[in-house]
């Protein structure tokens, strides 16, 4: 590891791919992730790779599609407006399993919504987005360092199960500053994977990239392998951090940003007596269930914090299994809930379910 | 005795499912004949659209990509800004590239993508079954068209070569039409250009071949040729509206 220094989080994002062997880039403007192409507008050329600024969301996934097809390390980052643009390239790459990295620095919405961070994007992100039966390894980290860790792991466990990896960040892991480490480069293989369409060299046979399957019978066999490469990704993917969550009377579930918040509003909590913990899913897709489900045996009640008007609580309320009331707690539209505002929801269900 | 005739090599050997008299065949012969001409087979990925074509990689005997519908430049971008030393071409109908893919072909042209765009004109929508397409010609009629193109209410036909030929990326646009034997040798010399000119590092290169679809005009094989050169080629004049060496030859 070397020397800590003080980055914005789109820049170490950025950074920090490039650092993974990312080596191509396509991408169009939008606040609050612009940071990340114009690094890679500078960065990029430094180590022989290759940024382009596309005509659109749309095309700049699709051009994703056919680098990450040749045989490229390859991302794109947008923010919601964007990440709906993209929703059609990222079911091809599904489709078609290409490995790839895509940024979501969530802003608020619907439509054009605001610019200011919001989780708003989570059912979006983590209940397929495009269409068809496909699921995304979804991200969700929760600092600046963070953002450095999973991005460097990101495009390796795309390659792993060849699909569209997300990281789910906001506008304010994107924004702020904070100290990080960065991994020395690493170097990248450069055998081109067996499935690339880089031009059918030294006889082999032509390859193909592909998401059309028109036989009824044909695609159910391949949606099942798609399933079946999600699943193995259940097993070894899912991360989560638990805190306090032990002897815990009242279990925080927050994501991102929002966890950050609810550690503070734990902190509190536990001065004023309640015994509360805190779940953070670090991967949302896929989702902890088994985590959330262990803890709900001790448990007497959960409460869900997000920067969205009740998205992941389905996925807590799934975890959970009726064991304990699940109640939400959010805030939409670029607000971002106060520890006070979480603290004060967590002393009205401890004096409803807890009895003190 | 003398070969006159055999399969391009870039082309697997097996039968279409283009309907009877399609010019797709054509244009597929004529694109695997300059593959084989610059012996680049092994280093050529193709893009298939999304249309007829769609299973053009059935038929090419070279590494292919199946694209979105319209955005087959963007993933001949992709592919090539990986692999420089490629050539790539997509190969796209009217619906596809002057319609859903108009920005993407624009834009493509506009940064001198080093590739090569087939377009298919045959002035409807093939595989969805007849629907009025951009290049749709006025009084035309279609499945969504039935009293004929009407320029007042869908607006008048798409010349996507001459649109093309204005941007300074776009190093060489040809238009040419698979009608007749001559039509398709002056097709094959422009589509060899525009590999030539990706070959070259010249830019982007595009060839514009008014094709037929009898099935979904509801004519013969032969009347449909005859259809085109009657209404197409009026509309849409032969030649080449750019190249790299900056002449620019008509008729």
């Amino acid at each position: 590891m070397a020397e800590r220094k003080l980055f914005k989080g789109n820049e170490a994002v950025a950074e920090a791919a490039v650092r993974a062997g990312c080596r191509f880039f396509f991408g169009y403007p939008i606040t609050p992730q612009n940071e990340i192409p114009e690094y890679m507008s500078r960065r990029l050329p430094e180590v022989g790779g290759v940024f382009l600024q596309a005509e659109s969301e749309v095309a700049a996934i699709n051009m994703v599609y056919g680098a990450a097809g040749a045989g490229g390390r390859v991302m794109t980052s947008s923010s919601s407006p964007g990440i709906s643009l993209k929703q059609e390239g990222i079911s091809y790459i599904a489709g078609a399993e290409l490995p790839c990295l895509i940024v979501n620095m969530v802003r608020g919405g619907p439509g054009l919504g605001g610019i200011q961070p919001a989780q708003s994007d989570y059912f979006q992100a983590v209940k397929g987005g495009g269409h068809g039966d496909y699921h995304c390894i979804v991200f969700a980290p929760a600092s600046v360092q963070e953002m450095v860790d999973l991005t460097i792991q990101a495009f390796d466990v795309a390659e792993r199960y060849r699909m569209p990896v997300m990281i789910l960040g906001d506008g304010i892991l994107g924004q702020m500053m904070e100290p990080v480490a960065f991994p020395d480069p690493v170097p990248v293989d450069a055998a081109l994977a067996d499935w690339a369409t880089a031009g059918a060299r030294d006889g082999r046979a032509p390859r193909l990239i592909n998401s059309i399957y028109l036989r009824p019978d044909e695609l159910f066999r391949h949606n099942l392998k798609l399933q079946a490469r999600f699943d193995e990704a259940k097993i070894a993917e899912v991360r989560h951090e638990a805190i306090n969550t032990d002897d815990a009377d009242i279990v925080l579930v927050a994501y991102g940003t929002t966890s950050r918040v609810c550690r503070s509003a734990m902190d509190r909590a536990r001065a004023a007596g309640i015994r509360v913990g805190l779940v953070r899913p670090i991967t949302v897709s896929p989702f902890p269930y088994q985590a959330i489900a262990d803890v709900a045996r001790t448990a007497r009640a959960f409460l869900t914090v997000e920067m969205s008007l009740g998205q992941m609580v389905e996925d807590v309320k799934l975890a959970v299994c009726g064991a304990a009331p699940v109640h939400f707690y959010g805030t939409t539209g670029g607000v971002v809930p106060t520890s006070s505002a979480i603290a004060d929801e967590v002393r009205k269900i401890a004096m409803a379910e807890v009895g003190k | 005795m003398k070969q006159v005739y055999a399969v391009p090599k870039a082309l697997q050997p097996r039968a279409t499912h283009y309907c009877p008299g399609c010019t797709h065949g054509i244009a597929h012969k004529l694109v695997a004949e300059t593959i084989d001409e610059l012996g680049v087979r092994d280093r050529t990925i193709g893009v298939a659209p999304v249309g007829c074509a769609v299973f053009a990689y059935d038929y090419f005997d070279c590494d292919f990509q199946q694209a979105a519908h319209g955005r087959a430049p963007a993933v001949a971008t992709g592919i090539k800004r990986v692999v420089p030393d490629a050539v790539v071409f997509t190969y796209q109908g009217d619906g596809d590239l002057a319609s859903i893919g108009a920005a993407e072909i624009v834009h493509a042209a506009m940064r001198g993508e080093r590739i090569t765009v087939i377009f298919i004109n045959n002035a409807i929508y093939g595989m969805t079954g007849g629907q009025m397409a951009p290049t749709t010609l006025l009084g035309q009629k279609t499945t969504t068209s039935p009293a004929g193109r009407e320029p007042g209410h869908a607006g008048s036909p798409i010349r996507i070569a001459e649109m093309l030929a204005t941007i300074p990326g776009a190093a060489y646009v040809a238009r040419v039409s698979l009608s007749s034997p001559a039509n398709v040798a002056r097709a094959k010399k422009a589509i060899r250009k525009a590999f030539d000119t990706q070959l070259s590092g010249a830019g982007f290169s595009l060839v514009e071949c008014l094709s037929t679809c009898p099935t979904n005009w509801g004519m013969a094989p032969v009347e449909a040729m005859d259809w085109l050169e009657s209404n197409m080629i009026p509309y849409y004049p032969l030649g080449e509206f750019r190249t790299p060496e900056g002449g620019v030859s008509n008729g």
